[in-house]
Parts: structure tokens; C-alpha cells; sequence
């Protein structure tokens, strides 16, 4: 099984050497769909044999050796409860992508379907990379087909665009390497056996923590990268400018996988390695979420391009994944969880849809349309249960997720305040408005352009990609425990061990030593650790 | 005292002395200049399969202390024969284009690799000094080549002004170092030095020296005009053979003479420089539209890179600046060689950024492999400029230089810009006029593929289950 994981992540990688032989468009456009269903059909071994009890302990383990004797980087990918989802999503939208593509790039494409499949390669490795080194590797890696997916194949303001993405996202990355290469040698001080070490096993267990003042920046500078990457409000700026120009696959893969890179960070790395920074940012970074939430819909609500719409909806539904993830209990960071599968779902399956109506139409103008169900009748009925499963309706996906978050951050002792979530609820409702506003000017009324009586409705291939996606909106609404299940175990222990760490970490601080401002952040410690039976005034008095 | 043993401890360097000699003579008897270049070649390549033995040799002191061979010194005289045979193999085309295709410029640049041979060895003030003139002096002919053109004289006249003016510092400061310690011998030194002002002053324009040498700001004025007006692929050559060569010259004075000697105020004014060579380096290339000067101030950025590893002052910092240049060797000769592609299509003015438009297209293998190269120049991975750059800023960070390596980290954030903007015209920019390019030959594109090749397997290399490169480099610094 260790080898079926390997070959999943790499072997997309043949589809791209096939290419040096068969040169001929269709030839390219065939081994690209052959090549990732094939990774999809390699990942589902990965997914039915899985241990869900054990799911706090990294399966399919490979591990290589050390660089070098004193430096405890190594190659190390597995997968656990929280990657093993993720990394199943990446594995469906591989054939996806591929398929939406089919006859709507006609330029190099050879570039083209390569850049899919080192993209598809990029986020399997960043999704079962263990160890932080490797993890950067990847996380970099997938902005390079990024970069010239949006360039080559995106729009007439492409060029802006992708470059404004690529500096945005690498600015944050490389103050994260800073932070990782301290870490690394700080918590290779504390293995005795090594100088530096980026084993994710150690980094996050139990028995190593780190100092506050270390813990602060470090939490900052990995926090930073990955709120760009999310993007959090106010990076979000380069979110709607990469979404609109990018090719619809580009589009897609944008949302439904590399936007997770960043709330995946989040969870992987800053809540079991920097716990008390994490616990005293929370309620910051909810502010950032909830001012995303209300904020990114209430853009969303303004946009005349469809495109950017839908881009502004991901600003606010992934600041319900910030807020679920900083409210640090079990359903909230399971409803983080569900809710990236759930946004690459639908929104996924909206930028498909989009991407297929501009297909036709060439332009993303929202008033350049009206009344299209009556051609589209088809497009219609799946564009609506796109809509509903992002806006939250109960019975479909995106509802589970929202409603576990808003559920969890509502008693969340690290806010302690209900007010993020009651603010936060007001962003559901802005979703309705906008997103069946947009059905409503798209497909509602009279067909009010002439060039719109003419449209054809989805082909087979159109409505054979859209279906898997559906199907899994619906399943994830009714039962969502097939899906939670596999992070539950996850949570809990990474909770606890968080907990005990940070814990630790206050009862082994001199407050005197430490330096006026950390003092001062961390001498009113959240409400958890006093609830876990820590109290300030104890330090202060021994 | 065995001679001949003596002399096989530096006998990649005799064996290409004895190839330019030949050259030189090939040219008298007047042979063709096909010979002379294959005869290079074929002396650069033993020469290299030599250094690639000694890689694995014993380590020791031969000329009674004058020349150090094996470890560090192996690894670089393998890595400027490695930069000096890939900037040959992208030349042929270039020299014969520009009719420098002759024995004259190929002897040169055979003496100016003996004098690079000669500085990867020199464990004595002398070595160094002569060595580092004998690749000087050939610079500076290399610098004017393009000998009936506005720019070739500038960058030659320009080069050979301030280089023999930083030679004056050098050897000045040599003279106060002898003077302060009656020493010349790099360990000998450390071994008697006390921190005088007298030889506090010596080191201080000793130093100055190498900073001229290695292009690291305030000392780079000349980089730009000289990379630009020399011919492409000993644009190559100088960037990379005899970038290396100086700087592991300058590990040298910094591990075997200063460590004993208030290492403190050297590692700070070491800091200095590599801050404002990387900030100055990246900001200046960020406007440069001729990608020849871009890549010269982008030279001059990495350079900055460099000293950060040397300032960490470790044994993890020295092995990350060999491992930098070892990568910036391949990566840098590949980008030149595809620049000198580009240009040999349509002359010297060809180097302009707008004349790249669409070109990416034109040839993919090329467009292609220069995207590799600039994404490695850039240090993004898996390319082998990461971990390079990893590696140097890895042991900065165990030195606690944070600061220093934050403002690496921005400063290559901002140089990203401008290795992008080569390939935004390359991929994404209309052409406004057709150009056609023509198909290069076989070695010039196998070259540049292995060196694309090299430059990826290289930035998986260090996580991979196997792995050699670093673990070789480090292990020169056990024994010591």
C-alpha cells in the first residue's frame, strides 16, 4: 500500500513523459483523461482500507532517509484522517478537469495537459507530505503550472493576474520557510540525535513544545502563508483577479484544491505545533474570517461578472473555514474539514458550470444572459443544486459544514463570545441572496438576447463530469458521518494533544523572563486552559 | 620531497595548462579551429573525470604548503572544470557566429581555468595572488573580444581598470598580512595572528579584493557592462568557473586564516555586504529590460546568497555555499546558453526582453529549459537553486542570522519578479513581428537538456530515498 501511494502521487507524471511520443492533439487529450482516471481508480484502494480508528496515525507510511546524518529531512508521505479526504478530492477532480477542458483549449496542448497532470502530482504530494521540507517542496511546486495555466490559457488580463497571484502566494511562503528552518532546528535541539528536524510525527507530538516567544513568530509567519493561500480577508486580493482570467480548469482546480492548501496548513501545522499562539490569535483571526464572510458576499452581491461572483463566494466560504478551524473544538474543526470537500464540491462544480455557459457565449456578463433554463433546461436543474449545496441548503452538502461550524465556534471557549457566530450566520443568508440572484438573472424570465435562443444545451461529457459531483453534494448532505468519520479520530486526539502541550507550555513559562509584550499576551490565557484547570494567578503567586 | 607526487595532486590543472599549450601551438601549425575546440574539449573532460576522482581522494598539502588538494579544494576545481566545460559546449555555435571560433580564445580560456584550478587550491597568499591574476588577466581579454564594438572595449577597458585597481588592494593587503604575521601560508597565519590594526587593515583590504572579484556590492560597478558586452558563453564561464573559484578562495581565507582572529568583526562586515549585495543586486535587476544585464545583476543578488552562507561562518554554511555553486553553476550556464541561442538567431540586440515575445513557442525544448533554469535562479523548488539557497539560509538560520535571512527570503521574493517577467514574454505575450529560430545543433541541445535535467534531478535529489551530493560535501569538513 506504501507503493500504491507513491505511484497515486507520481503517476500523473507518466501521463507527461507519454507526451513525448504521441504528439497528436486527440492522442494528448486521451492520455491525459486515461492517466488520472487511472490515479482516481489507484487512490480508492487507499480510501476502502483505510483504518478509521486509527485515523490519528499516519497510514501508508514511506520513509527515506535522513539528507544527512545530523539533518533529519527525509522524504515522508502518508496519509491520516484529515489528509486522507483531501487527497481523495484531488485524486476525483483529476478526470474532471481533464474532461472540462476537452473543447475548450485549443492552444499547446501539450503545455496545457502537462501543467494539469504536474499540478494533479503537486497537490497529492502536498496533501501526504509528513515532513515540512517536503511539504514546502509541493506547496511551491503547484504554483509553477499555476502560473502558466493562467498565462498561457487564461484571459485577456491574464498576464497581471498570474503574476499578482505567483508574487502574492510566494512573498508568504518564503517567510514560512524562515519559520520552518527555525523550527526545524528548534526542534531538532530537542531530539538530542539530530540539528534539524522536519518530521511532521515529532513536530506535532506530544512531547515537544516550544517556548512562547518562538511560538508567536512562528505561528505568525506560517499563519501569514497560509492565510494568503486561503486567501483570509485582507489577502484576498489576488483571489478574484487569478479566478477570473484562469481557464475554467484552472478555475476549478484553483477552488476546489490549492484554496485548501492553505486552511489544510492551518490545521496540519499551526494548531498541533504552536498551540497557545493558536489559542491567543483565535479570536484575531475569527474577526478576519467573519469580516471575510460578511464581506466576500456582500462583493459577491455587486459583481456583473459571473466568474468574479463566484470567486468573492470563496472569499466568504472560506472564512467559515478559518472561523470553524480557530473555534478549536471537535465539531467545529470537523465542519472545517467537511467544508473543504464541500466548497471544492460546489464550487467546483459552479466554476464548471460557468465555464461551460462562457463556452458557448464567450462573454461572463451577467446581463448578457436572462431566461436561459428555457434552452438550458438541463444546465438549469444542475446549476440549482450547485447554487442550493453552496448556499447551505439542508439535504445537501454545503449545509453540514456550516451548520458544524457555526455550531462548534457558537460554544467555542477560545472566543467566548457568541457574536462571531451570529455574525458569522448572516453570511448563509447573504449567500442566498446572491447566489439564486444569479440564478435568477441567468436562467429566469424571458430570453431577453437574441444570440441566447440559439444555445445548446450540456452534451454527455458536460453533464458525465457534473454528475460524480452531484452525486457526492447529495451524499455528503444525508450522510455526512460517511465522510466525517474518517477525520473524527483525528480531531479529538489532535485537540487533546493541543491542549496538553499548550497547557504545559503556560505551566513551564517564567512570565518574569519573558520579554513585555509576550507577557502580555499570554498572562490572560483562554478561557481552555483555565477550564482545563490552569490559572494565571497561581504563576504570578507561587 | 617527491615531485611527481606533488605534481599529481594538481593535475587537473596541469592537464589543462598542457591542453592550452597545445592549443596554442595547434594554431601555429596552423590546424583547423574545429581542432583546437575539440581538442579542448577533450582536455576539459579529462581534466574533469580527474577532479571527479579526487572528489573521493584524500585530503592534504603539497608545494610544501603552497597548494591544498582534495576535499573542498576537489569539489571546487569540479565545479569551475564542470563550468567551463558546459560554457564550451554552448559556445561552439556562438564562437563560429561571432568568428571568435579560433585557438587564440579557446587557449585563453584554458590559462584563464588553470589560474581558477590555482585559486580552488591556493593555501598560501601567493597561490592566491597568482592565481587569481592569471584568470584575470584572461577575463580581461575574454571581456574585450567583441574588439571592433562600442560595447566590447567598454566592458574590457572598463574591466581591466577597476580589476587592476582592486588587484593593487589585494596585494596591498597581502603585503600588511605578511607584514603583521611574517606569514603567507593561510593556516600558518592563523596560527601567529593576533587582531592588530596592522593586520586587521591587511585582511580588511584583502577582503576588498575578493569582494571586487565575486561582484558583491559596492564593488559590482563593473558586472553589468562586462556581462553584457562579453560573448555570451564566456559571459557563462566568467559567471560561473570563476565566480566559484573566488569564492572558494574566499572560504578559504575565511575558514583557515581569520577563524582564530577576532572572527566576530568580519562575519558583522560579511553581513553587511551580503544585506545590501542582495537588496542592490535584486532591486537593479528588477529594471533591467536586457536580459544579459539581468542576468548580471541577478549574478551580483546571487553573490549576496553566497556570503550569507559564508557569514554563518560554520561548517553547514561553507558546505551550503559549495552546494550554491555547484547549483548556480548548472542552472546559469544553462540560462546563458539558451540567451546565447536566442541571440545568435538575430545579433547582439536580441537580448532585449520584448524581443522575446512568443518565443517560448517557437522552440519548445528551449523555451522550456530556460523556464527551468530561471525557476532555479529564482529558488523555487524542485529545482536545484532551492536547495541551494536552502541549504545557505538553513545555516544562517542555526548561526541565528534571522535577520540576514529574512531580507534573503524578500529579496529572492522580489527577484521572482523579474526571472517571471523573462517568461511572461516568452509564454504569454503576442510576437509583434514573426521571427523564425533555427534548429540548434545535436550538442548544443543535448547540453542544455542534461543541464535542465541536472537542474531537476538535483532539486529532488536531496529527498529522495538515496542521496550523495550533500552528504559529500559535508563530510570534507569531518575530518578537520
Amino acid at each position: 500500500m506504501e507503493f500504491l501511494l507513491n505511484l497515486t502521487i507520481y503517476f500523473p507524471l507518466a501521463g507527461v513523459l507519454a507526451f513525448l511520443f504521441f504528439r497528436n492533439d486527440n492522442a494528448v487529450k486521451w492520455i491525459s483523461l486515461i492517466v488520472t482516471t487511472i490515479t482516481f481508480l489507484l487512490s480508492l484502494p487507499l480510501f476502502f482500507g483505510f483504518d478509521i480508528a486509527g485515523s490519528s496515525v499516519p497510514q501508508y507510511v514511506t520513509e527515506g532517509l535522513a539528507i544527512f546524518p545530523a539533518m533529519d529531512v527525509k522524504y515522508l508521505v502518508g496519509l491520516d484522517g484529515l489528509s486522507l479526504l483531501l487527497f481523495m478530492l484531488t485524486t476525483l477532480f483529476g478526470p474532471i478537469v481533464v474532461l472540462a477542458s476537452w473543447n475548450s483549449i485549443n492552444k499547446s496542448l501539450i503545455g496545457y495537459y502537462s501543467m494539469l497532470l504536474i499540478l494533479q502530482t503537486a497537490s497529492l504530494g502536498v496533501f501526504a507530505a509528513l515532513d515540512l521540507v517536503v511539504f514546502y517542496v509541493f506547496f511551491e511546486l503547484s504554483l509553477i503550472p499555476m502560473y502558466f495555466l493562467i498565462g498561457i490559457w487564461g484571459g485577456s488580463d491574464r498576464i497581471r493576474a498570474t503574476v499578482k497571484f505567483f508574487i502574492y502566494t510566494l512573498v508568504g511562503s518564503l517567510i514560512m520557510l524562515v519559520a520552518l528552518l527555525y523550527l526545524g532546528f528548534h526542534a531538532g535541539a530537542a531530539t538530542e540525535a539530530y540539528t534539524f528536524t522536519s518530521d511532521w510525527r515529532f513536530i506535532s507530538g506530544p512531547e515537544y513544545t516550544i517556548g512562547l516567544v518562538e511560538q508567536t513568530w512562528m505561528f505568525l509567519a506560517f499563519a501569514l502563508a497560509f492565510c494568503i493561500k486561503v486567501p483570509l480577508f485582507p489577502f484576498h486580493t489576488w483571489l478574484p483577479y487569478a479566478h477570473t482570467e484562469a481557464p475554467t480548469a484552472g478555475s476549478v482546480v484553483l477552488a476546489a484544491i490549492m484554496l485548501k492548501l492553505g486552511t489544510y496548513g492551518l490545521v496540519r501545522i499551526c494548531m498541533p505545533i504552536f498551540p497557545n499562539a493558536f489559542a491567543e490569535f483565535a479570536p484575531f483571526m475569527a474577526v478576519l474570517a467573519v469580516i471575510g464572510i460578511v464581506y466576500g458576499a456582500l462583493v459577491a452581491m455587486v459583481q456583473k461578472d459571473m466568474k468574479r461572483l463566484v470567486a468573492y463566494s470563496s472569499v466568504s466560504h472560506l472564512g467559515f473555514v478559518v472561523l470553524g478551524i480557530f473555534a478549536f473544538n471537535t465539531i467545529a474543526v470537523q465542519g472545517a474539514i467537511i467544508q473543504m470537500v464541500n466548497h471544492g464540491l460546489s464550487t467546483g462544480a459552479l466554476f464548471l458550470l460557468v465555464g461551460m455557459i462562457y463556452d458557448r457565449r464567450h462573454t461572463r456578463e451577467i446581463a448578457d444572459y436572462g431566461g436561459i433554463a428555457k434552452v438550458m433546461p438541463v444546465m438549469a436543474t444542475l446549476f440549482l443544486i450547485s447554487s442550493l449545496a453552496s448556499i447551505g441548503l439542508p439535504g445537501l452538502n454545503g449545509f453540514i459544514g456550516e451548520f458544524l461550524i457555526l455550531n462548534g465556534s457558537f460554544s467555542s471557549e477560545l472566543y467566548s463570545n457568541k457574536t462571531f457566530a451570529v455574525i458569522a450566520t448572516t453570511g448563509v443568508i447573504l449567500a442566498a441572496v446572491y447566489m439564486l440572484w444569479l440564478y435568477q438573472r441567468l436562467m429566469l424570465g424571458p430570453i431577453t438576447k437574441e444570440e441566447n435562443n440559439s444555445l445548446t444545451d450540456l452534451n454527455k461529457r458536460e453533464i458525465g463530469l457534473l454528475v460524480p459531483l452531484i452525486i457526492f453534494m447529495v451524499w455528503i448532505g444525508i450522510r455526512p458521518v460517511d465522510y466525517t468519520k474518517y477525520s473524527e479520530e483525528w480531531v479529538e486526539n489532535f485537540i487533546t494533544v493541543s491542549e496538553e502541550k499548550g497547557l504545559m507550555v503556560l505551566q513551564n513559562t517564567e512570565f518574569e523572563s519573558l520579554p513585555d509584550w509576550t507577557a502580555a499576551l499570554y498572562k490572560q490565557p483562554s478561557q481552555s486552559w483555565i477550564v482545563d484547570g490552569y490559572s494565571p494567578a497561581d504563576k504570578q503567586n507561587p | 620531497m617527491n615531485y611527481l607526487q606533488d605534481i599529481l595532486t594538481f593535475l587537473p590543472g596541469i592537464i589543462v595548462a598542457v591542453t592550452g599549450l597545445i592549443v596554442i601551438l595547434l594554431s601555429a601549425f596552423k590546424k583547423s579551429a574545429d581542432t583546437a575546440y575539440y581538442t579542448v574539449l577533450t582536455g576539459t573532460a579529462i581534466a574533469s573525470v580527474v577532479a571527479l576522482q579526487a572528489l573521493f581522494g584524500e585530503t592534504g598539502i603539497s608545494f610544501s604548503g603552497m597548494i591544498a588538494y582534495g576535499g573542498v579544494s576537489a569539489f571546487g576545481a569540479f565545479v569551475v572544470l564542470l563550468g567551463t566545460l558546459f560554457s564550451l559546449l554552448i559556445g561552439k555555435g556562438y564562437f563560429k557566429n561571432a568568428d571568435l571560433h579560433s585557438a587564440d580564445v579557446y587557449g585563453m580560456i584554458m590559462f584563464g581555468t588553470v589560474g581558477m584550478l590555482g585559486l580552488t587550491a591556493s593555501n598560501d597568499l601567493i597561490t592566491l595572488f597568482i592565481s587569481l591574476e592569471t584568470m584575470s588577466i584572461c577575463l580581461y581579454v575574454m571581456a574585450g573580444l567583441f574588439k571592433n564594438e562600442k560595447f566590447g572595449a567598454e566592458a574590457a577597458l572598463k574591466y581591466f581598470l577597476l580589476g587592476a585597481f582592486s588587484t593593487g588592494f589585494l596585494l596591498y593587503g597581502i603585503a600588511l598580512i605578511y607584514g603583521a604575521t611574517g606569514q603567507m601560508n593561510l593556516p600558518e597565519i592563523a596560527a601567529v595572528a593576533e587582531p592588530t590594526p596592522l593586520f586587521l587593515a591587511g585582511t580588511a583590504l584583502l577582503l576588498i579584493g575578493i569582494f571586487f572579484k565575486i561582484a558583491a556590492v559596492p564593488f559590482h560597478m563593473w558586472t553589468p557592462d562586462v556581462y553584457e558586452g562579453t560573448p555570451t558563453p564566456l559571459t557563462a564561464y566568467m559567471a560561473t568557473a570563476s565566480k566559484s573559484a573566488t569564492f572558494v578562495a574566499f572560504i578559504f581565507v575565511v575558514s583557515r586564516m581569520l577563524p582564530l582572529v577576532d572572527l566576530e568583526i568580519w562575519t558583522n562586515a560579511i553581513q553587511v555586504i551580503a544585506v545590501i549585495t542582495m537588496i542592490a543586486g535584486n532591486l537593479i535587476a528588477l529594471a533591467q529590460d536586457n536580459v544579459k544585464r539581468m542576468l548580471a545583476y541577478s549574478s551580483i543578488a546571487h553573490a549576496g546568497y553566497l556570503l550569507v552562507g559564508i557569514a554563518a561562518g560554520s561548517v553547514a554554511g561553507y558546505s551550503g555555499v559549495l552546494y550554491y555553486l555547484f547549483a548556480y553553476t548548472i542552472m546559469n550556464v544553462g540560462a546563458f546558453g539558451v540567451v546565447a541561442y536566442y541571440e545568435r538567431n538575430h545579433g547582439h540586440d536580441f537580448t532585449r526582453i520584448e524581443s522575446y515575445a512568443g518565443l517560448g513557442f517557437k522552440m519548445p525544448a528551449m523555451g522550456v529549459a530556460l523556464s527551468v533554469f530561471l525557476f532555479s535562479l529564482a529558488g523555487i523548488p524542485p529545482m536545484i537553486g532551492f536547495f541551494g539557497k536552502y541549504y545557505v539560509f538553513a545555516a544562517a538560520v542555526q548561526a541565528g542570522l534571522i535577520p540576514l535571512v529574512i531580507v534573503g527570503v524578500l529579496a529572492s521574493a522580489a527577484s521572482v519578479y523579474y526571472y517571471l517577467r523573462v517568461m511572461v514574454y516568452l509564454y504569454f505575450k503576442e510576437a509583434h513581428k514573426e521571427y523564425t529560430l533555427f534548429t540548434p545543433g545535436a550538442l548544443f541541445k543535448i547540453t542544455i537538456v542534461l543541464l535542465a535535467i541536472l537542474t531537476v534531478y538535483y532539486g529532488v535529489e536531496p529527498i529522495l530515498p538515496f542521496n550523495g551530493l550533500m552528504e559529500l560535501i559535508t563530510s570534507y569538513y569531518s575530518g578537520v
